[in-house]
């Protein structure tokens, strides 16, 4: 086995476990790769890959082209606020203007969800999902369960718990089928307004009550508010979610045990986590970033292959 | 020791004038799709002892030299060798590393299939040292070239020199040509060479197999 079972990356739940298991044993390669003292290996020297963003990123952006260029492949930057979508081009038209400029893969953020989907049937170019609105996010997903494994071997059997905004974030879903997936044991935890409503389909446990869930958990994945994509108040105050849902040092040392904090950032300091816990031994958010790379990397590498 | 040519499928064949000339003997051609052993064990151990002994003579005490072994299957060849050069010559402190070359082939995306990376491990610096690349087979010498770029990462090497076991002939697609050879070999394209190790497959030999 040493080929994905799909063309594109649109989402987790279009992998299977081999999938998976096959661009984290690439990945430990790249990392390898990206710790030495020359970080550039010349694989995709004659590929070209856009990054396409439609909605605001730092981390996701940054982390795919710097994987793009540790491959040594070619890469166009697109970001829709300074471009002809603000004059009322379509998706497709804006895509195939850029593949006529010879591209071989597309990374693609877009507020849509299904944007990757929709964009994947229409195009010849390999997709690579990097966000579509709250959908998914399969390349966090990724960086996450692998950070997971770096820190105890393996993600099977493992309890995590996600939290926060479980409704409006695509982290939450990629995450809930990327960890089922490696069956680990995956319970949310926020809000109940921010819980949607048949969350438990896709067996995860709910919890309303942080204190219980991280007394359950090994690993706490913490998630951001995500206030630019709520249109209506879905608790009374950021003041209270922080009392009730917010990570701080003193609850992590109430625990009878060391659990491991996560966040995919932006981090709202003070909100859902403080600082101390943020920067503290326990939290392996910087480990994430890093990862970020690696896996970004193995997934670039292994869908450009089945390029033909 | 050659082996006498009965048994490397070739006999001899009486022409006028006491001329004799080489054929393939009519059992080679009727084991169509079979293979060859081109190597035995005892051979295999002798021409090892002989390599072992040509680095020695060049690199001495070897605290100049790093020995790299190639992924994935010039690895065996090189931890032979190491453990030779440290129990049979009493050579202590050799450096070897085991370098993958995947991520800097120039075929990516021409072949069927990704191909799988290996580990590297090479934990040392490789400037101005003797760097001896070590594989079983040389065949089109892509895969050194492959592994040429690959050290680079690692730093500037004094020099870079070449072992193979089995040199393939006539089959080159790049000016290399190995330091050290084990035996040299014509075999067509068509044909392959198979090394295989104790360790791993269970015996030293060396086939020739044709399709």
């Amino acid at each position: 086995m040493s080929e994905l079972s799909v063309k594109h990356l649109l989402g987790i739940k279009y992998l299977n476990k081999k999938d998976i298991h096959l661009i984290f044993e690439t990945a430990d390669h790249y990392k390898d790769v990206i710790n030495r003292s020359i970080t550039k290996v010349p694989t995709l020297r004659d590929s070209t890959i856009a990054n396409i963003f439609f909605e605001y990123s730092t981390r996701t952006k940054l982390s795919f082209e710097l994987a793009e260029k540790r491959l040594s492949a070619d890469v166009v930057n697109f970001s829709a606020g300074q471009s002809s979508v603000k004059k009322g081009e379509t998706l497709i038209d804006t895509v195939n203007n850029i593949l006529s400029m010879k591209v071989d893969m597309v990374v693609m953020r877009h507020p849509n969800p299904g944007a990757g989907v929709f964009l994947s049937k229409h195009v010849s170019a390999a997709i690579i999902n990097a966000g579509d609105g709250a959908h998914e996010h399969p390349t966090q997903a990724l960086l996450d369960s692998y950070s997971i494994r770096e820190k105890y071997g393996e993600v099977g059997g493992k309890n995590v718990v996600i939290v926060g905004d479980i409704l409006h974030s695509r982290v939450a879903l990629s995450n809930i089928f990327a960890l089922k997936l490696l069956g680990a044991n995956v319970k949310v935890c926020g809000p109940k307004t921010l819980i949607p409503k048949y969350i438990e389909s896709l067996g995860v446990g709910v919890e309303t009550n942080l204190k219980q869930a991280l007394e359950w958990c090994d690993v706490a994945n913490m998630l951001r508010v995500q206030n630019e994509r709520m249109d209506v108040s879905y608790f009374p105050s950021t003041r209270e979610y922080t009392q009730q849902f917010g990570i701080n040092k003193d609850i992590l040392q109430e625990l009878d045990k060391e659990i491991v904090i996560m966040h995919p950032g932006p981090i709202n300091r003070g909100v859902e986590i403080t600082s101390d816990v943020a920067d503290s031994e326990q939290s392996i958010i910087l480990d994430q970033v890093e990862n970020g790379v690696a896996i970004r990397m193995a997934v670039i590498y292994l869908l450009a292959a089945k390029i033909k | 020791m050659e082996k006498p040519l009965q048994m490397q499928g070739l006999f001899l064949f009486p022409t006028f004038f006491k001329i004799y000339v080489l054929l393939p003997s009519p059992e080679a051609v009727v084991k169509h799709m079979s293979q060859r052993v081109l190597l035995n064990s005892k051979e295999i151990n002798i021409i090892l002892h002989r390599l072992a002994c040509q680095l020695l003579e060049t690199h001495l005490d070897f605290s100049e030299t790093v020995l790299i072994g190639l992924q994935p299957r010039g690895i065996f060849l090189a931890e032979r060798l190491l453990k030779i050069l440290k129990e049979e010559y009493k050579v202590k402190n050799i450096a070897m590393g085991l370098l993958d070359i995947t991520f800097y082939r120039d075929d990516f995306g021409r072949g069927e299939k990704p191909l799988q990376a290996n580990t590297t491990k090479i934990d040392f610096l490789v400037e101005d040292k003797s760097v001896v690349f070590i594989d079983d087979v040389l065949y089109t010498g892509r895969s050194i070239r492959a592994a040429l770029t690959a050290i680079q990462s690692f730093g500037r090497p004094k020099n870079v020199e070449l072992l193979t076991l089995i040199d393939r002939r006539f089959s080159r697609h790049l000016p290399i040509q190995p330091n050290y050879r084990g035996r040299q070999v014509d075999a067509i394209n068509e044909e392959r060479v198979k090394v295989m190790w104790a360790e791993n497959e269970g015996e030293d030999v060396v086939y020739l197999v044709s399709k």
